[in-house]
């Protein structure tokens, strides 16, 4: 086990020495969600409607916007190489990635996006709704988004493919996102939606890292 | 002869349908160093890779003290310590950390006297706490050869370990060779210059 903490410790520090990049994801996810408001205008019962659609997917773009250098700069620097002689399984590799990938986006994206629900006049109970989607949701994008970044590994144009590729998987995440703030408003309960985006994190917890380190060992050779 | 620890039998490879080599065979015993030599493109990388497994095999085994790697890919790991074509090392983290993550890596807890000891064997004590981005290319080569030392691998797997090195850097390269060699270790390095203590093989 402690080859995997190792990598995710690792990944963590590389952020750390770099913090531009993490800020710079955050930051669009800011930029992004404000113009909302600032191009439909006051319109408040509008914007609290639209706001739950919005913010998830600016979450799902900043998400994936970090995505190309998760596997791409291990390629080009030849720790994949390294990290593919581990004498541990490459599976467990790819989750520690992406458990990083995260750590650093998903959980920041989780805690930023209730402030940025008041700009768009969301109740408290949407505000804490949306956190929690968003919390319990991102996972699936970080692995589905990892899957991408694997597959498109090496190619030209990556980040255009990676963006492909990921976004339509990712559509019920995003669907099931979204209404669970609706429903919450309607009063209808939000359960139901959290538990489905739990189970989405869940297969793709189950699943991904074995499709994403079949991508590195195809990429490796 | 000393009885061979390495068999490679009848290796053949094939990428993008080209052939790279067909039923190679050799062996290489405790205390042995393979220099693979060869024109470029003659696929020394590639034999290298097989050997690791990281490229399939089409035909033919390696074996390691008589039974095939591939039956346990993780205990072969274990032997293995790999100088690629890139270094491995993370630009951003220092040269001590990169030795120490790939030691993690490998599931070992970094020893900080054997990490100390492989730093200056390549003379890298002063360099030890600069971000490996602000390293020339030959003190980058040999931050990643001073990895290679600090595994304690049984089996080092050198591509082109000469590369951007100089003078100084070479004959430490050596030195370090022959201890691994006389403590029983093996080393196969694919290379254009003569290595000192080196048995050729020649890929056609």
């Amino acid at each position: 086990m402690s080859g995997v903490g190792a990598l995710f410790l690792r990944d963590l520090r590389l952020v750390w020495r770099r913090p531009g990049d993490v800020a710079v994801v955050l930051a669009f996810f800011v930029v992004a969600t404000v113009l909302f408001p600032l191009g439909i205008g006051p319109e408040t019962n509008l914007l609290a409607r639209i706001a739950a659609g919005i913010l998830w997917c600016a979450a799902l773009f900043a998400s994936l916007l970090s995505l190309d250098h998760l596997f791409a700069a291990d390629y080009e620097d030849g720790s994949l190489d390294l990290l593919l002689l581990a004498p541990w399984p490459l599976e467990l590799a790819a989750l520690a990635k992406c458990a990083a990938h995260w750590a650093v986006t998903g959980l920041p994206l989780a805690i930023l996006a209730p402030l940025l629900g008041v700009a768009f006049g969301l109740d408290d109970r949407s505000l804490l709704v949306l956190a929690l989607t968003l919390l319990v949701g991102t996972p699936a994008l970080s692995l589905i988004g990892g899957l991408a970044a694997a597959l498109t590994l090496g190619a030209r144009r990556g980040g255009a493919l990676l963006a492909l590729l990921a976004l339509p998987l990712c559509v019920p995440t995003l669907i099931f996102g979204a209404s669970a703030i609706e429903a919450s408003a309607t009063g209808e309960g939000f359960m139901v939606h959290l538990a489905i985006l739990g189970a989405l994190a869940l297969v793709s917890l189950a699943t991904l890292p074995w499709a994403i380190a079949a991508a590195l060992r195809q990429a490796g050779e | 002869m000393t009885t061979a620890l390495l068999d490679v039998s009848g290796l053949s490879c094939r990428r993008g349908g080209r052939r790279v080599f067909d039923s190679l065979s050799f062996s290489v015993a405790g205390g042995e160093l393979l220099a693979l030599t060869g024109r470029n493109g003659s696929g020394k990388t590639t034999l290298l890779r097989a050997i690791a497994l990281l490229v399939p095999a089409q035909a033919g085994q390696v074996r390691w003290q008589g039974e095939d790697v591939r039956a346990d890919r993780e205990a072969w790991c274990r032997r293995l310590a790999w100088l690629g074509h890139q270094e491995g090392l993370k630009g951003d983290l220092t040269v001590a950390e990169n030795i120490a993550v790939a030691e993690r890596l490998r599931g070992h807890v970094p020893e900080p006297a054997r990490l100390q000891a492989a730093l200056l064997a390549f003379d890298l004590d002063r360099l030890a706490h600069r971000p490996v981005r602000t390293l020339s290319a030959g003190q980058r080569r040999r931050a990643a050869l001073a990895r290679v030392v600090a595994s304690q691998a049984p089996l080092w797997l050198l591509d082109e370990p000469l590369n951007a090195l100089d003078a100084a850097a070479r004959a430490a390269l050596e030195a370090a060779l022959s201890t691994h060699l006389a403590a029983g270790g093996l080393a196969i390095a694919a290379t254009h210059a003569p290595l000192a203590g080196a048995r050729a093989l020649e890929l056609a």
